[in-house]
């Protein structure tokens, strides 16, 4: 509720319902976006992501609902709205015309005089590393140039909100890397209100200071980054942000404010939250939160959940490797490679696992609703 | 083959002495169809792009009808732009039967289907998000039809090439509602129908060459245009 009344609300929907071709894509009954906020919408590929997109944009009609800009519901078509916004979306879409002259577009069709779009275009250029460019063809651009000036058209305009649909998606990961932290640091400088979507968790988790996962045409959780990463709302959430680790079980026992609930094969976890007994719950347990040792005397832990365990699986992840277990139910870790050295973990090998009651996020399980 | 060569050289007397009758013949055909041309791509470029933009009940048909178009005989419709502007037709009113507007007005109707049709193809062509991006660049809806014109410029000039190249060497709407009058209505196919049919082949060869050259020159400009603007 305390949402709802913040003043500085830039953006918000009410009761939104966007129908295509017949079937309902799109139910949200409300969300608000702050002055300053960049959200981030995630979710898999067809959830409705870019269709919230969109109709945020004022690009895509609601069947039912409001949007509001500032308070006011979006009046004209959205054509005033769309003057305060910009969008760039997964494939850069210029125009076949110089990097300069997309730059300008947007001003140009402002009305803007040729001595502003002059003084303007250049600064945004060399915002976006690309005034070497300006009288190239934008057909003759690699993909990080283009979307370069696909982010350049965008915030030239200087847009109160600017939209992102999957900006980075089409691009090779080491391209992605460097233009995501230009766009960053870009955000951070002008604090424009962003809205960005993306199927990839590490993007968003870098970009955004707040998170909305959607799942089939729905929002399933939003807010603060660390909250939906931490306390996921559901085991769809739980299982999109990286919380591998989804554990079945009942409450049996509590006390002190630490539960103790019973899973699979009269194993026991024990975990902080207020849940009463008997109730069915999903214990989360996030792979990095895990620690491994060779022996239970040796972990030096005060951790509360102790399982002896076999390694089924290594895999290498990057910086870290993943580590199935099996205590008797699936448990997945993350070692750092000097751990993993250090420990001379095998596949096959008996070790201790070992995790905090408070590393342990319970959520009261809920029918899942097919729709 | 010696009437072929005696055909060839006759044109090129012809050419070189600036014959007034062909000459006259050469630039009301020009005239003719650089105008039908001209108001094709007025009603076809519109035409197409409000039906590539736009979705109604029957599109799918509207479309078929189109494509089938741009193959429509000019005999057909120079029969039905006679019966149109017959004394007694419904718009006889006009008194244009058989005068240069005639042949405009039948050569604008070849033209048109094959404008829009290629219009049309080019607009549904672009990318499907470049509408929603110039909307989201705060255009208008008329900027943004405009915009998307300018971006499929290359494919349009094509449209201007078949639509022209369709007209000027077209011959059976020509003759039914011009008349080949001499001096007056007589153009380049009407007349070259007429001159092989009185047995004079070097003058019929002589007009099939400028013709066929007067086809080339327009496409090789309109050609050298597009080619310059494709980058790579």
């Amino acid at each position: 509720m305390m949402v709802e009344t913040r003043s500085d609300i830039l953006l918000k929907i009410e009761d939104l319902q966007v129908r295509r071709g017949g079937t309902t894509v799109l139910e949200i009954p409300s969300l608000a976006v702050f002055q300053g906020q960049v959200l981030s919408l995630i979710g898999p590929n067809g959830a409705g992501k870019s269709t919230l997109m969109l109709t945020l944009a004022g690009l895509l009609k609601p069947a039912r609902g409001n949007l509001l800009f500032r308070g006011d519901p979006i009046a004209d078509g959205g054509f005033t709205y769309r003057r305060h916004i910009a969008m760039v979306f997964q494939d850069p879409l210029l125009f076949d015309t110089t990097v300069f002259e997309n730059v300008a577009s947007g001003l140009k069709i402002r009305g803007m005089g040729r001595q502003e779009i002059g003084r303007r275009v250049p600064e945004y250029l060399e915002r976006f590393g690309i005034g070497h460019l300006a009288k190239r063809s934008a057909r003759k651009l690699s993909g990080g140039e283009a979307q370069r000036t696909s982010l350049a058209r965008a915030f030239v305009t200087e847009p109160e909100i600017v939209f992102l649909d999957e900006p980075f998606s089409s691009l090779d990961p080491p391209t992605r890397e460097v233009l995501m932290g230009d766009l960053e640091r870009i955000l951070r400088q002008t604090h424009t209100t962003a809205i960005a979507s993306t199927h990839d968790q590490a993007e968003a988790l870098r970009l955004a200071d707040w998170l909305a996962v959607v799942n089939r045409g729905r929002i399933a959780q939003i807010g603060p980054v660390a909250e939906v990463m931490n306390r996921p709302a559901d085991e769809f959430v739980a299982g999109f942000v990286g919380v591998e680790t989804v554990l079945p079980g009942r409450v049996v026992r509590t006390s002190g404010g630490v539960i103790t609930a019973s899973i699979a094969e009269d194993r026991e976890i024990e975990a902080v939250g207020q849940v009463e007994v008997g109730t069915e719950v999903l214990c989360c347990i996030r792979p990095e939160s895990v620690t491994l040792s060779i022996s239970p005397a040796l972990s030096g832990t005060s951790a509360r959940n102790v399982f002896s365990a076999a390694i089924r699986q290594m895999t290498p992840l990057g910086l870290f490797h993943r580590v199935r277990l099996d205590c008797g139910f699936d448990l997945v870790a993350y070692v750092t490679g000097q751990s993993l050295t250090e420990l001379d973990l095998r596949e096959g090998m008996p070790v201790v696992a070992s995790f905090k009651a408070t590393a342990v996020h319970v959520i009261p399980r809920r029918e899942m609703t097919l729709t | 083959m010696d009437l072929i060569f005696e055909g060839i050289q006759k044109a090129f007397h012809l050419l070189i002495t600036l014959d007034r009758e062909v000459l006259g013949i050469t630039l009301l055909s020009l005239q003719i169809s650089g105008t039908a041309t001209l108001m094709s791509l007025f009603i076809g470029i519109t035409t197409g792009t409000v039906v590539a933009l736009t979705r109604f009940p029957g599109r799918q048909f509207v479309v078929s009808l189109i494509n089938t178009g741009m193959g429509l005989p000019p005999v057909v419709v120079g029969l039905f732009v006679t019966i149109f502007l017959w004394r007694n037709g419904p718009l006889g009113f006009l008194e244009i039967l058989y005068t240069p507007t005639a042949i405009i007005l039948a050569q604008a109707v070849i033209a048109t289907p094959i404008v829009t049709g290629i219009t049309l193809a080019s607009i549904q062509h672009l990318p499907a998000n470049l509408r929603l991006q110039i909307l989201a660049l705060g255009a208008t809806r008329v900027q943004m039809v405009w915009i998307l014109v300018k971006e499929a410029r290359l494919p349009l000039l094509a449209a201007v090439m078949a639509g022209f190249g369709g007209v000027i060497s077209e011959v059976g709407a020509s003759i039914m509602v011009g008349g080949n009058i001499k001096g007056y209505s007589r153009v380049l196919t009407t007349a070259t129908v007429m001159e092989t049919g009185r047995g004079n082949f070097d003058i019929a060869i002589a007009l099939s060459v400028i013709l066929m050259l007067v086809a080339f020159l327009v496409n090789a400009v309109l050609t050298q245009i597009q080619q310059r603007e494709r980058p790579r």
